[in-house]
């Protein structure tokens, strides 16, 4: 069974949209992101009725109750468990999971890793907002050390995850990264993840206005955010800056920023970006780099191809019942060891 | 040529199998079971092993049993004690003496009874010297040097032909039971189809069993066991987790809902799972997950999509699922979670049988989270009452726990197989697309179950979660009286589901001296007990329940007449403080055992006499 997207209707995004109001703070990324996605899921090409989005608790969990499709509010950090089932049960439909950094990184990690490790076809977005919303501002497993919150009054000593780092530590298929305020990215990547023949891992870097504002100020902040993001594009080179003019070359064998022009370096010694490359080690470099030494890698870093659970699951089971002579019930009750028993003497 | 031995017909018979855990007692017992069964004895079995999968050689704890009880007359338990014991070596005679019938047949390797042994059993004197083994039939078979000899020219290697030597033991029992050893031959070939030298030397062995019991004249007297008198039709020997998966299987099949299992292995219920893995060819999915919590969320996620949806486990792991339960009941999903409870709490004791998970399946969730509970009785009836909890499940859209143990579990009887169109129409409330004013929280009016409208459906798309419902409309709601509205409809719809289930049977008179109550997978000894004793003439009776909640309708009317009642279970006293919750009018006694093993017939029948005596 494969998604069914042959003669799905021309949709728009005024069909995923829902009466009852958002909740979410004004301000919040996560509206930009809710809006994104009702763009974007239009143009995957799916029946209506075939979308399923899942969450677990927290803030940006709150999503499914925020657009009209099939959509399940589960329990914290199961969202990749539920979605997973979903998936499984039925492959013809195409299936979100909306997540928080502590969603997913925290309560859900060992969902998470096994999710990726299976690469169930699904797309998961991580909000990451770094910090913990809905209950108020504790430090998350993606805080950075240091951070003083609610309950690190004297600064938080725990190494953060980088999400990416365990979507590539997972064996994962697909990994990208956004940023809540270029809609033109998210959009683009969100299409591709739902397309992608795996799970589609898509960080969003989220600000929570209330608990951790600006909190990618120095990532997103306009008169910094050339200088500081560089946007990978499969196939092109990988080329970022406000003059265009610096970029990611080679030097035993690591990424080293290199201006184009400078100490004999032109645009040939960019490397491009393959984002296809069964080379994990080069897309987990790009995910670790982040300032003040690298640009953050923006965009999709890793999309593979890999065998896809449910796809093998439900090929076993055709198999299966082709071969088999147990076709029901009955054949099943009646095979093997069975014993008639009639006599009531020897 | 021996004399002819004295032949002896026998109503049952009770026979042990012990050895180290590499033995093969397991697979010893179980040919001997499937052979009884051929021969149309009635039957039930239980293995007994440690939860060290080889312990070390030749120690009390690494001893592991099965024991077979066969029957002319109705078996309904294992045995209490053994009239045959097969002991491989002195740990295992050891451990096993104090379940012997005075005048037990012993059968002994008397190839392992050496001064190395002895001390790892921490025998401090010979048990073949000491008078210890006095008034009982001891055979000392060499079976480990016979089986070599036999073996040599069939050119095996060591492992492989000490291997055989389970099939030495089978030969000496086809003698002692007077079967025809053709049988035994058969299942060899069965087995080993596809190696004819394995087939060749097994024979070997096995008549060299036969033949070494006819010629040392050590058993003078042989037993013949009849076929069951009051069995006929079509029977297999199942246990109860396979019994479990197939009711399951069956109710998928009559429900149209494909079987979505998630579930985590965890003893003693993992066999569900592995049953399950290997009947893709009827469409069953399997998701092994990463735990628990992955098993049943994953499940209901299969549930969402309109799938007959399981998971399975043992105490622990409902423990971890216990999150997950609220979810399915608030968002009114139906979803089985089979628990097969073992010794608790917290690890405890995974391969022993207890009932002491039955408040934990009751109330242990947060807030106010009703469930279905019923409980299997016998190992073949496991499949029955699986059936019965996917039934209600669908048709009621709520959870349902099924409480199974690890003596149902792995235990196994003699079970009539019966017919697809014999079993009940399950008609899950599912819309059909489209259908004018679906909101997600509609009731059925009769049953209050919601209806089941899955993604993919047109016409119907909703939400669902763990956040409180809007009564009908299923949007999120903090109403202080919606909520209130909501806990009584969750509620009210298990409530009734006392409509849908059989009334409480009464085994016995209904205003006897002493009503036995008792509980799930404790039937079978409980029944013999009771049956036995009113074969005596004593004024008893037994209600044994399988529908825990809801009870059944008529349970105060059951209770009521008894001049005394007392209730037996494998734990301190759960379903004691839930009858008395539930009719505080009546008094209740308690009979309860907590050391990982079934009860025995014979202690329940001193418990019921004291109790029927003062």
């Amino acid at each position: 069974m494969k998604e069914n997207t042959d003669f799905a209707p021309v949709l728009t995004p005024q069909d995923y949209k829902l009466d009852s109001p958002v909740k979410w703070c004004a301000g919040c990324g996560a509206h930009a992101v809710l809006s994104t996605i009702r763009n974007s899921v239009p143009e995957t090409g799916v029946k209506k009725e075939n979308v399923v989005f899942v969450s677990g608790i927290g803030c940006s969990s709150r999503f499914p109750y925020y657009i009209n499709t099939y959509g399940f509010h589960s329990l914290h950090g199961r969202a990749t468990a539920i979605a997973s089932g979903i998936k499984i049960a039925n492959p013809e439909l195409s299936v979100w999971i909306v997540t928080g950094d502590g969603d997913s990184m925290a309560i859900g990690g060992n969902h998470f890793i096994h999710l990726i490790r299976r690469n169930i076809k699904l797309s998961l977005l991580i909000f990451n907002n770094k910090i913990y919303g809905l209950t108020k501002g504790q430090y998350s497993p993606t805080t950075p050390k240091g951070s003083i919150t609610k309950t690190s009054p004297e600064g938080s000593i725990e190494e953060p995850f980088n999400p990416g780092e365990l979507v590539m530590g997972s064996q994962g298929s697909f990994f990208a990264r956004v940023v809540d305020t270029d809609v033109k990215m998210m959009k683009d990547v969100f299409v591709q993840a739902a397309m992608h023949k795996g799970t589609a891992v898509v960080e969003v870097l989220q600000n929570c206005v209330i608990f951790n504002d600006d909190v990618h100020d120095n990532i997103t902040g306009k008169d910094v955010k050339e200088d500081h993001q560089i946007y990978l594009k499969h196939g092109q080179p990988m080329i970022f800056g406000k003059d265009r003019n610096k970029g990611l070359i080679l030097r035993n064998n690591s990424f080293e920023v290199a201006t184009i022009g400078e100490n004999g370096i032109t645009e040939k010694d960019i490397q491009i970006h393959d984002a296809h490359s069964g080379d994990a080690v080069r897309h987990y470099n790009l995910v670790r780099m982040d300032q003040p030494d690298f640009p953050l890698a923006m965009g999709i870093i890793r999309a593979v191809t890999k065998t896809v659970y449910e796809d093998m699951l439900h090929e076993q089971i055709a198999i299966s019942e082709s071969k088999t002579k147990i076709k029901c019930m009955d054949d099943l009750l009646k095979s093997g060891n069975t014993f008639e028993i009639n006599e009531t003497t020897p | 040529m021996g004399k002819n031995p004295k032949i002896i017909e026998l109503e049952d018979v009770v026979v042990k199998f012990a050895g180290d855990s590499g033995d093969g007692m397991q697979l010893t017992g179980s040919q001997f079971s499937d052979t009884s069964a051929f021969v149309g004895n009635d039957l039930s079995t239980f293995p007994d092993y440690p939860s060290e999968i080889r312990a070390p050689q030749g120690t009390i704890a690494g001893v592991s049993g099965y024991q077979v009880h066969i029957g002319h007359k109705d078996v309904s338990t294992p045995g209490d004690l053994a009239d045959v014991l097969v002991a491989m070596n002195p740990a295992a005679l050891k451990s096993n003496m104090k379940w012997l019938k005075p005048g037990a047949t012993i059968i002994i390797d008397v190839d392992s009874f050496d001064d190395k042994n002895y001390k790892k059993a921490e025998y401090t004197s010979n048990p073949l010297e000491d008078g210890s083994l006095d008034g009982y039939n001891v055979v000392k078979a060499p079976i480990t040097s016979l089986t070599i000899t036999i073996t040599k020219e069939y050119g095996l290697d060591a492992k492989t032909a000490d291997k055989t030597k389970n099939q030495f033991v089978a030969g000496i029992l086809f003698w002692l039971f007077n079967r025809d050893i053709t049988i035994g031959e058969s299942f060899i070939q069965k087995k080993f189809k596809k190696n004819e030298a394995l087939v060749k030397a097994n024979i070997a062995v096995l008549q060299g069993g036969y033949n070494y019991s006819e010629t040392i004249e050590a058993m003078a007297t042989t037993f013949i066991v009849n076929p069951a008198k009051n069995k006929k039709g079509l029977f297999r020997n199942i246990s109860g987790n396979v019994a479990t998966a197939w009711g399951l299987l069956a109710a998928a099949e009559k429900s149209g809902c494909d079987l979505f299992l998630g579930s985590y292995p965890i003893t003693p219920a993992t066999e569900i799972l592995q049953e399950l893995a290997s009947r893709k060819h009827l469409g069953a999915i399997t998701f092994q997950a990463e735990d628990e919590i992955a098993g049943i969320c994953s499940s209901i996620g299969a549930s969402f999509t309109g799938k007959l949806a399981v998971t399975s486990t043992s105490g622990p792991g409902l423990a971890l699922k216990g999150e997950a339960i609220g979810l399915a009941v608030i968002t009114e999903l139906p979803i089985v979670i089979v628990n097969v409870q073992r010794g608790g709490p917290s690890t405890g004791l995974p391969t022993k049988t207890e009932q002491a998970d039955l408040l934990q399946a009751l109330y242990g969730r947060s807030g106010e989270s009703p469930v279905i509970v019923i409980a299997a009785t016998t190992p073949g009836n496991c499949f029955h009452f699986a059936y019965e909890a996917a039934k209600l499940s669908l048709e009621h859209m709520t959870p349902v726990i099924l409480l199974t143990d690890g003596y149902l579990a792995n235990g196994s009887e003699l079970w009539q197989i019966p017919e697809m169109k014999d079993m009940a129409e399950i008609h899950p409330p599912k819309v059909k697309d489209n259908q004018e004013g679906y909101m997600p929280y509609i009731r059925d009016p009769e049953t209050l179950a919601r209806f089941w409208a899955v993604p993919g459906q047109e016409g119907l798309r909703h939400r669902v979660g763990g956040l409180e419902k809007a009564d009908k409309t299923g949007e999120v709601s903090h109403d202080p009286y919606n909520h209130q509205v909501m806990v009584g409809l969750r509620q009210e719809k298990v409530d009734r589901v006392a409509n849908y289930i059989p009334e409480q049977e009464i085994i016995g008179e209904k205003d006897a001296d002493l009503l036995v109550i008792g509980w799930g997978g404790t039937y079978g000894a409980i029944v013999s007990a009771v049956k036995e004793l009113q074969e005596e003439g004593k004024s008893i009776s037994l209600a044994h329940f399988s529908h825990i909640s809801p009870l059944p309708k008529n349970t105060a009317e059951v209770l009521k007449y008894a001049k005394k009642r007392v209730i037996c279970e494998l734990n301190l006293g759960q379903f004691a403080m839930y009858l008395r919750s539930k009719y505080p009018q009546y008094e209740f006694t308690q009979y309860n055992k907590v050391q990982g093993l079934p009860f025995m017939i014979s202690e329940l029948k001193a418990k019921f006499t004291e109790l029927l005596e003062n």
